[in-house]
């Protein structure tokens, strides 16, 4: 069947059906990561550097361990050592070697049998530090005279006699920027600067381990990725991987942040020094936000080249970013994302990644993309006021298509960035009149999506009904997507398909639930697990028919003999053969496996009305769009969930959300009174446009949904500023202290 | 470090436990009662995830001390249904696809519920502002302010 | 860490003179558990003062005005409409401290002793000219609210000392009173700037003013300069311009992760205005409701 054709077709994709695990949430019966309880079960409490920057003398544990109730204690003597690449940089965050590198690094641990004991005994822990000097901000970390964080640390990349800080450096581009500046009637170019922001997902980080002298072990916790926690945590401890199982929770909440390990590890080194008993590790809030990943921040040269017409000629992008103390700040992911909507003949970019006595960085939706947007389609709205022209015309006009050379090189597959602008365009937010210290700005946003190590089975039980196993966990009705996806293969209803999100003994190794991938890769290979089954069924019935199996074909949840033998039996139900199965030939299922590709991009456009107070400063939303490309929905309500989620994500980055540290290096907001994510009040409605252009490359034409959302909200507030009170803001947050300080500044 | 009897109503079952003075009733709703509905989000106050009432107030019961609880009538999410029958509530949140992860839920379940037990008409933005403590980071709120809603307008009529 | 319930002020006083260590009152606990969650303070003792009889009570006195018991928490003033009539300013003040939640528990005196000069229900106490009673080991004795904050975290009570009752005077005839505050968000941050008017008219005249200012220095300020710029006015603009001048003027503020100087220096002369014209449509009777004004 055409793919235009498929929705016309389509009985349970694209419907709004109960999740299947909505009884549990409203009920709270469901289990995350701190729910769970086992016989013996110990608690743990993490020492943590006050100091930023600080060589560790010595660690005395002694009174520690003297309290009655303790079962272990341990600190970096207690990992294998050799580690390189990587698995050190997991290692040394998980814990602090010779030097705590950041404000709430952890140097110990200790377990006991109640939590309070554990609180007590790891204040009892003694900790002589040598204070270094420290540095936070990236620009002041990429100067040559600034502390330096780590020697050796840089790679490959990095050229002879960049400061030591600079760990990773890349150039890329196409054309000839200077002749495509040449060519332009306006030239601008100006610095942009993010600060660092957390995914800031309510549930705290949790989980629990067990470990034995044998080298067996298991943990519970909330992950996003639950192969990845095992892969990490058996190199950080030189532990045989499948020695480990690893069940996930339910999440509450990731964003990218419970992609990686952070305190995980130390729950089986303690279980191991404790005989084997289990430990739970619940972190507080401010551990999460001291000492899990958040986001880079990024400081960003971005120089762009117009027309008069607003044809755009060429395009520079210098990125410096801050992932913390380790590499891995997002800046290709920045790069690559800054200028991928436009059609661009000249564009070169270049980038630094820089260490900082920062906690390590971790993914965050679409990460790299919102900074590289925010200086990016900044510069572009500010060039369209110079000229004169309308920033959705000057978009539409450079808007990438199918075909087309991307700005860090591949050629774009099937992509809906022109649907996403013109639904953009036609939505009755567009024309809302606005009053006096009103203004609306659009931006677009951009992520690749990604399909990855993927390994999935399927099985049909004895009544007919069916089980998908994924290995990624559901953060936000994936188990809803995929058991309609699966349902619409087998032409079952929805109802009879459960999706279950199974621990590491089960499948082959999953990638985690990032990247947009979970209802692309994971449905994927769940429709092609069940076509598997379903040619299984034909087979059975093929044979009681006594023909071949060619000759059946596989319609609404019953094998149907076709062509020559078409009508010649009554169709066998899904029931019927699955009643009979362990006569038949035994179990039927279906699995696939491998790294999916097929993957579609996601654009999005925003557009949001605000209003600025301009004797405050303070910034109100009056209404927000969000238009972007899904390729096909297959649960609406959720894709829905996501474009709002990502926006309102957005929105807190734009607006009030930052890490702001003390002159001694000190997070100073590590609580959600100071570290001011959107609040309901704060918010109208955000409306949503679900465009659909299918990909090709995935049986139901999924793109991937999840990323893009909280990309263009950064420019498109700092755009809608300007329209409001004519400042314009290049320094996020733009929060009522900034905004009214430049409003003043253009008072004079 | 001795530890207090405490004796109390939850979910309208009398239960006793022993509490450590510093303990929160969170941590004895958790660890002493097995009612691990209500979260920890923050410790502090600030996110609204382990929302109970007491004595049909609505409070963070993070910052409510367990030892304090004597006497009292505690409601949690785990008392939101009556046996197998949910509270309108519970359904329109699964219906309007009002969470995604489902960590913050039961906090802003039990917080409308007593919104709407004390304003059974409550504009967008009286609910925007009674929930405004308690923080959602998936949905951007749009559809548990629709569920909350929705869910009023159907008690309103059945009542 | 020891737990007493007292069930009279006298018992508690006892317990408070004879403590050892650090001690805490327990009303709300909205500040004292976050405290002792983030290990700012361990205590050693811990008073609940929710056991003696009357905490809870709002009581009308023989004057007109009225008795407020340490136990009563912002939810309960909200739904006193008699109080909430009378003394609308000191209800949205205390109804601004954090959630619908912490409403439920946080009160009064809580948020007076915590000593913070960003507590919202501060300023409009202060600006109301409202007492406190206290009993301690010397005995009882009445304080202006603006003599209790000492400084950033510390009160001038002494030891053995605390607070049995909030006492408001009469609200009387044309009077209005209103408390503003700015948060960058619109709920659960602290006050980066607070600002609380109370005036009373005569005709379109006003005759009697209080301002006061919070978050603004390193207690909560009673600002006289800013109540005599609108004394003998009619709101006047030259008289708005001038309330915004005075509220500005007294501003000594520090920055931090909240705001700036420069920010809380502006934004008091703001708050200053908008709060007035507030109490000024109170007092000629308009009612005007809503903490989020």
């Amino acid at each position: 069947m055409a793919k235009d054709d498929l929705s016309t077709h389509l009985k349970y994709v694209g419907t709004r059906p109960d999740r299947p695990d909505g009884l549990d949430k409203v009920t709270g019966r469901a289990r995350y990561g701190a729910d769970i309880a086992a016989a013996g079960m110990l608690h743990a409490a993490v020492v943590r550097s006050p100091h930023a920057h600080a060589r560790i003398i010595k660690i005395d544990t002694s009174k520690a361990e003297a309290v009655a109730g303790v079962k272990a204690v341990v600190t970096r003597a207690d990992f294998p050592t050799g580690l390189t690449g990587e698995d050190w940089n997991l290692q040394e965050n998980t814990m602090a070697g010779d030097k705590a590198l950041y404000d709430g690094h952890a140097v110990a641990a200790v377990a006991a049998t109640t939590s309070l004991l554990a609180k007590e005994a790891a204040e009892l822990v003694e900790v002589e530090y040598e204070i270094l000097p420290h540095v936070t901000d990236v620009d002041e970390a990429i100067k040559p005279d600034a502390p330096v964080i780590r020697e050796g640390a840089a790679d490959a990349s990095v050229p002879e006699g960049m400061p030591a800080n600079v760990v990773k450096y890349m150039e890329f581009g196409h054309g000839d920027i200077e002749a495509g500046f040449a060519e332009a009637d306006l030239v601008m170019e100006n610095t942009y600067k993010t600060e660092a922001t957390h995914q800031g997902y309510i549930e705290p980080q949790a989980c629990m381990g067990q470990l034995g002298k044998d080298g067996k072990g298991e943990m519970w916790v909330s992950t996003q990725g639950h192969w990845y926690i095992r892969k990490m945590s058996a190199a950080v401890l030189g532990l045989e991987a499948s020695q480990l199982r690893v069940t996930p929770s339910e999440i509450g909440g990731g964003f990218g942040g419970k992609t990686t390990i952070f305190m995980e590890p130390l729950s089986l080194a303690l279980s191991k020094k404790a005989g084997g008993r289990p430990v739970k590790i619940v972190m507080s809030r401010a551990e999460v936000l001291r000492a899990t990943g958040p986001t880079a921040s990024a400081s960003m040269d971005v120089k762009i080249g117009m027309k008069k017409d607003g044809t755009l000629t060429a395009a520079r992008a210098e990125f410096r970013m801050q992932g913390g103390a380790f590499p891995g700040a997002p800046v290709d992911m920045a790069l690559y994302c800054a200028f991928a909507a436009y059609k661009l003949p000249n564009v070169e970019h270049i980038g630094y990644d820089v260490l900082a006595n920062r906690p390590k960085c971790a993914a965050y939706r679409a990460p790299g993309s919102p900074m590289g947007a925010f200086a990016a389609e900044s510069l572009l709205d500010e060039m369209c006021h110079k000229l004169g022209l309308d920033p959705l015309e000057v978009r539409k006009k450079n808007a990438v298509r199918e075909g087309d050379k991307s700005s860090y090189g591949p050629k774009f597959g099937s992509i809906g960035l022109i649907e996403t602008l013109d639904a953009l365009e036609n939505h009755p937010n567009m024309q809302a009149p606005l009053g006096p210290n009103q203004g609306r700005g659009i931006a677009t946003g951009y992520w690749f999506n990604h399909g990855g190590e993927t390994s999935v089975s399927m099985a049909i039980s004895e009544d007919g009904t069916a089980q998908v196993s994924v290995g990624t966990p559901d953060i936000g009705g994936s188990r809803a997507s995929i058991a309609l996806m699966t349902a619409e293969a087998l032409g079952i209803p929805y109802e009879n398909v459960r999706v279950n999100v199974v621990e590491t003994g089960a499948l082959g190794v999953n990638e985690p639930t990032h990247g947009s991938r979970a209802t692309f890769a994971s449905g994927k290979a769940a429709v092609e697990s069940t076509n598997q089954a379903i040619a299984e069924m034909c087979r059975r019935a093929a044979a009681e028919w006594g023909i071949a199996p060619e000759a059946v074909e596989w319609r609404d949840g019953a094998a149907h003999p076709a062509g020559p033998n078409a009508g010649d039996f009554p169709p066998m139900s899904i029931q019927e053969i699955a009643v009979k199965m362990g006569e038949t030939g035994g179990p039927i299922s279906g699995h696939h496996e491998g790294n999916l590709d097929g993957v579609g991009a996601s654009f999005g456009a925003h557009a949001v009305d605000v209003e600025v107070d301009p004797e405050t400063g303070r910034t109100t939303i009056l209404r927000y769009l969000v238009v972007q490309d899904a390729g096909r929905a297959i649960h609406p309500a959720y894709v829905e969930g996501q474009y709002q989620g990502g926006a309102v994500q957005g929105i807190g980055w734009a607006l009030n959300e930052e890490y702001i540290y003390d002159d001694k290096g000190r997070l100073q907001n590590p609580v959600f009174l100071d570290y001011r994510i959107p609040v309901a009040s704060d918010l109208p409605m955000i409306d949503t446009v679900i465009v659909e252009v299918p990909n090709p490359g995935h049986p139901y034409g999924v793109r991937g949904v999840g990323e893009t959302g909280i990309t263009p909200p950064l420019p498109a507030l700092a755009n809608a500023i300007q329209n409001a009170v004519g400042v314009r803001m290049r320094d996020l947050p733009m929060s009522p202290v900034k905004v009214l300080a430049a409003i003043k500044a253009q008072n004079g | 470090m001795s530890k207090i009897h405490v004796q109390t109503i939850v979910n309208r079952d009398p239960v006793e436990f022993l509490a450590d003075p510093r303990e929160t009733l969170l941590d004895c709703l958790r660890d002493h009662l097995g009612l691990t509905g209500s979260k920890e989000g923050c410790g502090t106050g600030d996110c609204g995830a382990c929302s109970v009432t007491v004595d049909g107030t609505l409070i963070s019961s993070c910052l409510m001390l367990g030892v304090e609880a004597g006497g009292k009538s505690i409601e949690t999410i785990e008392g939101m249904a009556q046996g197998e029958d949910l509270h309108p509530l519970q359904r329109k949140f699964i219906e309007h696809a009002a969470f995604q992860c489902g960590y913050c839920t039961p906090g802003i379940l039990v917080a409308a519920k007593n919104l709407l037990e004390k304003n059974p008409s409550p504009t967008e933005t009286e609910v925007r502002y009674w929930l405004a403590g308690n923080l959602c980071r998936c949905t951007g709120y749009d559809k548990i302010i629709r569920a909350v809603m929705d869910a009023a307008e159907e008690m309103r009529g059945a009542a | 860490m020891k737990f007493h319930s007292p069930t009279s002020f006298a018992e508690a006083v006892v317990l408070a003179q004879n403590s050892e260590g650090v001690l805490r009152y327990l009303a709300g606990g909205t500040d004292v558990l976050v405290q002792m969650r983030a290990g700012i303070v361990t205590p050693d003792e811990l008073i609940d003062l929710k056991k003696i009889p009357g905490v809870f009570d709002i009581t009308r006195t023989a004057e007109g005005g009225w008795t407020i018991g340490v136990g009563v928490s912002g939810a309960q003033l909200g739904a006193h409409a008699e109080l909430c009539a009378d003394w609308p300013g000191v209800v949205d003040g205390m109804e601004l401290v954090g959630s619908t939640q912490v409403q439920g528990r946080a009160t009064l005196v809580g948020n007076l002793c915590n000593g913070s000069p960003a507590a919202d229900s501060v300023p409009g106490m202060v600006a109301a000219g409202a007492t406190v009673s206290i009993t301690g080991p010397e005995g009882d004795r009445i304080l202006a609210i603006e003599d209790i904050p000492a400084g950033p975290g510390r009160t001038n009570l002494t030891k053995g000392e605390m607070i049995t009752a909030i006492n408001l005077p009469p609200r009387g005839e044309n009077g209005g009173d209103c408390y503003l505050r700015f948060i960058p968000r619109t709920e659960m941050d602290i006050a980066v700037v607070g600002c609380a008017v109370n005036l009373r008219l005569d005709g379109d005249t006003i005759t009697e003013a209080r301002v006061s200012l919070g978050a603004v220095a390193p207690t909560v300020l009673l600002v006289q300069d800013a109540a005599d710029a609108i004394i003998g006015t009619t709101l006047d603009d030259e008289a708005v311009a001038n309330l915004m001048a005075a509220a500005s003027a007294a501003c000594n503020p520090i920055s931090d992760k909240r705001g700036t100087i420069e920010f809380r220096t502006d934004v008091a002369g703001v708050l200053a205005k908008r709060a007035a014209k507030f109490a000024y449509a109170r007092a000629k009777g308009e009612v005007i409701k809503g903490t989020h004004l």
